[in-house]
C-alpha cells in the first residue's frame, strides 16, 4: 500500500530499551511521513481504553438533559417502523408468508438506523473534536471508531424490541440461519467503519460531507430496502447499492428465512473494498488534521 | 545519558494560499479537476498551484537533558507553540527528527477533553484516558487527583457548573498525576489563582527534582527565570539563543526594543506639529546606563522631546501622556511652562522606576500655548516595552492595576494576642 517509499519512514513509536542509562524507557521517533501508511493495530490496541471511553462519552454525553435518556435509542427505529406501517402499511401490505408487516419493516430498519447512526457519527466526529486533535496525541482512528461504537450501543439497546415484535405477532418460525445475525451486524459495522472513516477524514478538509450527509443518507434509505421489500421489477438496479444484500441477509437471519448467499458476493467485496479504502485514506491524511481542522 | 528530547534540525512549514496565517480548506471541485488533470501529482500528495510556503520552524535543534527544566521564551509567531505541537506529536515536522526518552504528557491547554456535561469523576476518567493513562492507574491514583485539586464536594455534578477556576484545578490535577518522564506545558500559568498557580509550580518543582523533565513555553519571563534553568529563544522559527535562563532572557527583552522607542524628523517641512510647533526627535531610554539596553519595571526612564518652535516668545508646556495597549491613559504629566525663542528646544520627563506595570506603552505628546490651548497632540510617537524579571513571590501570573508603583509601607506587630 506504500505507493512512496522514497523517504525513510520512521517507526512511530517504538518502544525499545536504551541501552545506555539503564531505565527501560519508551523511546519516541517523530519525523516527517508521507504518502500511504499501514494501519498500525498494536498502537490502537494499546489506546483501547480511549476508544472505550470516547464511546462511553459519546453514549454518555448524547442523552445528558434529556427525559427519555437512552430510550431514544429504542424509539427512533420504533416510531419510524410506526410512522411507516402507517402510510405503507396501508398501501402494499407486503407480508412473507406469516410474518406481519411491521416485524418485516422493524427488522429493515434496524439494520438501516445502525448503518446511518453509525455513518453520520463517524463522518461528523473527528471535525467535532477539533480541540483534542489540536492538544493531544493519539492515534485519530480512535475518533471516529468510537462514534460507530455509540452507534452500536444504540443498535444494542434497540435489538430486543425484535424479539419483543415477534413474540407479539407471532409468525416467525425459529431457524438455524438466526446464527448468521451477529456476521451481519458485523458486516454493517464494518461498512459504517469504512465509509465514516473515509468521511470523516474528507469532511476535516472539505466540509462540503457535513452538507451532503444528511442529503446522502436519506438517499440511501430510499435505495436500500428497509421500509419496503424489493419489487421484481425493481430489484435488478437495486442490486448495485452494497447495504441492499446486507440488510436482506440480516433481515432474513433475524426471522430465520433462508438466506440469500449468491446475492451476498457483491455486497461483501464492497464492504472489504469500502474498509480498505476509507482506512487507507484517513490514515494518510490524519497527520495534516491539526494543521487542516 | 541520552537527552530526554533531542530536536534535530527540525523544519515546519505551512502551505498558505493568498494571506492568512491558517492552512485553507480546498473545495471538493478543485480536488477532483486536479485528480482527473493531473492524477500522479494528485495521488502524491502534491500541492495545487497558487500557494506559498510558510516556515514556522527552520532548522531548529537542541537538547533537553534528564532532569532538567527548560523554558522556551519568544514572541507570538516566532514558532513556539509549532515545536510543542511536533514534540507532543500533535503535528510532524516537515523536515528534521526529534527523539524523545520516556513517557510524554502535555499540558497544552488544560481541560482539553473535558466534556461539560460529564460530572468531575467522568471527567477525572475521560481525561486520564485522553493522556494514555490506564484505567487501573486512574482508580489507584484517584483520590490523590481529588485531593489535588479540592473539588471532592462537586465530584458528581456536571463540570458545566463549575467555575473556572475549579474547572483548571481539576484539569491540572489529572495532568500532575500523570508523572510522565516529560511534560510539555504551554502557559498554564496564565490562569487560576495566585494559590493554586503556587500548587502547579510545586508541582512542577516536585517532578522536576524526581528527575524528570520539563519543556516549558510561556510569555511569563518572571515564571520562566523562577523555574528554568536554561532557556531557549526562538525568533522567526529559529532558535535566536540558548543556554542560562539569565542570559538568555536578558539578550530576548533586549532585542524587543525594536518597538519605536526612538524616532527623528529631521526635515521641519514634513515633522509632525504644525506652523506653532513641530517635533524633531522623540525618545525612551533608560536614565542610566546604555541607551539600548532592555526597560524593566526597575528601570528609571528618561522620556525626551526635541522640538523645532516657530513662534518667538510663544509661552509652551509639553504634555506627556502615557497609554497602555488597552488604550488607557496610565497617567499624564504636565512641564512647567516656560517662555522659548525661535528655535530647538528639549524637553525631558524622568518616569521613576517601580511606577509601571509590565507591558507595552505608547507616548502621546500634547503642547500647551499660552497655558489655555493643546497646539498639537500627537499619539503613538513612540513604543516601548516594559518587561518584569525577577519577582520575589512563588506567583507569576500578571499583577493587576494600570500602574505599579512601589510604596512606603510600614509593618509592626501590635499588641494583644488571640483569645
Amino acid at each position: 500500500m506504500s505507493l512512496s517509499a522514497e523517504k525513510p519512514q520512521p517507526p512511530d513509536a517504538l518502544p525499545a530499551k536504551s541501552p545506555t542509562d539503564g531505565q527501560d524507557l519508551p523511546v519516541t521517533l517523530i519525523g516527517p511521513r508521507a504518502g500511504w501508511q499501514p494501519l498500525d493495530l498494536a498502537e490502537l490496541w494499546r489506546y483501547r481504553e480511549l476508544l472505550f471511553f470516547l464511546t462511553w462519552r459519546d453514549v454518555k454525553v448524547r442523552y445528558k438533559q434529556t427525559l427519555l435518556g437512552a430510550a431514544w435509542a429504542i424509539l427512533q427505529p420504533t416510531l419510524m417502523m410506526v410512522v411507516f406501517t402507517l402510510v405503507l402499511g396501508r398501501l402494499q401490505v407486503p407480508e412473507e408468508g406469516n410474518i406481519k408487516y411491521p416485524v418485516l419493516v422493524y427488522a429493515g430498519l434496524l439494520a438501516w438506523t445502525f448503518f446511518a447512526n453509525a455513518l453520520t457519527n463517524a463522518g461528523q466526529s473527528v471535525v467535532q473534536a477539533e480541540r483534542l486533535i489540536t492538544k493531544v496525541y493519539f492515534p485519530r482512528l480512535a475518533i471516529p471508531l468510537a462514534a460507530v461504537g455509540a452507534a452500536l450501543v444504540d443498535f444494542a439497546l434497540a435489538a430486543p424490541v425484535m424479539a419483543a415484535l415477534v413474540a407479539y405477532y407471532g409468525g416467525v418460525t425459529v431457524s438455524w440461519t438466526m446464527v448468521f445475525l451477529p456476521v451481519f451486524a458485523l458486516a454493517i459495522l464494518l461498512a459504517a467503519v469504512g465509509t465514516g472513516t473515509l468521511l470523516a477524514a474528507l469532511n476535516v478538509a472539505y466540509r462540503d460531507v457535513r452538507h451532503a450527509l444528511p442529503f446522502v443518507t436519506q438517499l440511501w434509505l430510499f435505495a436500500t430496502p428497509s421500509v419496503y421489500l424489493p419489487q421484481a421489477d425493481t430489484a435488478g438496479w437495486l442490486e448495485i447499492n452494497p447495504l441492499n444484500g446486507l440488510v436482506s441477509g440480516f433481515r432474513a437471519a433475524a426471522l430465520g428465512q433462508p438466506i440469500p448467499w449468491p446475492r451476498l458476493a457483491y455486497p461483501l467485496l464492497a464492504v472489504a473494498v469500502a474498509l480498505a479504502a476509507g482506512i487507507a485514506y484517513f490514515r494518510r491524511v490524519e497527520d495534516s488534521f491539526a494543521d487542516v481542522i | 545519558m541520552h537527552p530526554a528530547i533531542r530536536v534535530q534540525s527540525v523544519s515546519k512549514r505551512f502551505r498558505i494560499r493568498k494571506a492568512g496565517p491558517r492552512p485553507h480548506y480546498h473545495t471538493l471541485r478543485e480536488e477532483f479537476s486536479r485528480l482527473f488533470t493531473k492524477p500522479s501529482r494528485w495521488l502524491r500528495g502534491e500541492a495545487a498551484g497558487g500557494e506559498t510556503d510558510f516556515l514556522a520552524l527552520e532548522d531548529v535543534t537542541f537538547d533537553v537533558p534528564r532532569g532538567e527544566v527548560v523554558g522556551v521564551v519568544g514572541r507570538n509567531g516566532a514558532g513556539k507553540s509549532t515545536l510543542l505541537k511536533i514534540v507532543s506529536r500533535i503535528t510532524r515536522p516537515t523536515a528534521g527528527t526529534v527523539r524523545i526518552h520516556g513517557r510524554v504528557a502535555s499540558l497544552l491547554e488544560v481541560g482539553t477533553g473535558f466534556h461539560p456535561e460529564l460530572t468531575g469523576r467522568e471527567n477525572i476518567f475521560l481525561n486520564g484516558a485522553i493522556l494514555g493513562m490506564l484505567h487501573g492507574e486512574i482508580v489507584r491514583k484517584f483520590d490523590a487527583i481529588v485531593d489535588f485539586a479540592g473539588t471532592e464536594k462537586f465530584l458528581d455534578s456536571p463540570v458545566k457548573h463549575y467555575s473556572s477556576g475549579m474547572y483548571m484545578r481539576l484539569a491540572f490535577a489529572v495532568a500532575a498525576q500523570l508523572e510522565p518522564e516529560v511534560l510539555l506545558i504551554d502557559e498554564v500559568l496564565a490562569v487560576g489563582d495566585g494559590e493554586f498557580q503556587t500548587k502547579c509550580l510545586g508541582k512542577m518543582g516536585d517532578l522536576a527534582t524526581q528527575g524528570r523533565t520539563i519543556l516549558f513555553v510561556s510569555h511569563n519571563l518572571a515564571a520562566v527565570r523562577g523555574l528554568c534553568k536554561t532557556a531557549i529563544w526562538l525568533d522567526e522559527g529559529r532558535v535566536a539563543r540558548q543556554g542560562p535562563t539569565a542570559e538568555v532572557v536578558g539578550d530576548y527583552i533586549d532585542s524587543g526594543e525594536r518597538l519605536a522607542t526612538q524616532r527623528v524628523w529631521n526635515q521641519p517641512e514634513t515633522a509632525p506639529g504644525n506652523e506653532v510647533i513641530r517635533l524633531r526627535r522623540v525618545s525612551v531610554e533608560p536614565t542610566a546606563g546604555d541607551p539600548g539596553s532592555a526597560l524593566t519595571i526597575s528601570t528609571p526612564l528618561t522620556i525626551a522631546f526635541e522640538c523645532w518652535n516657530f513662534l518667538p516668545g510663544a509661552e509652551l508646556s509639553l504634555n506627556l501622556a502615557l497609554h497602555n495597549l488597552e488604550g488607557v491613559c496610565v497617567f499624564s504629566s504636565i512641564a512647567p511652562p516656560a517662555r522659548w525663542s525661535k528655535g530647538l528646544f528639549r524637553g525631558e520627563c524622568q518616569v521613576p522606576a517601580d511606577l509601571l506595570n509590565d507591558g507595552v506603552y505608547s507616548v502621546r505628546l500634547l503642547v500647551i500655548k499660552d497655558r489655555a490651548n493643546a497646539v498639537i497632540d500627537l499619539e503613538n510617537l513612540a513604543m516601548f516595552e516594559v518587561h518584569e524579571v525577577d519577582r520575589p513571590l512563588r506567583w507569576f501570573g500578571k499583577m493587576s492595576g494600570v500602574v505599579r508603583p512601589q510604596l512606603e509601607w510600614c509593618t509592626r506587630a501590635l499588641d494583644g494576642t488571640i483569645t
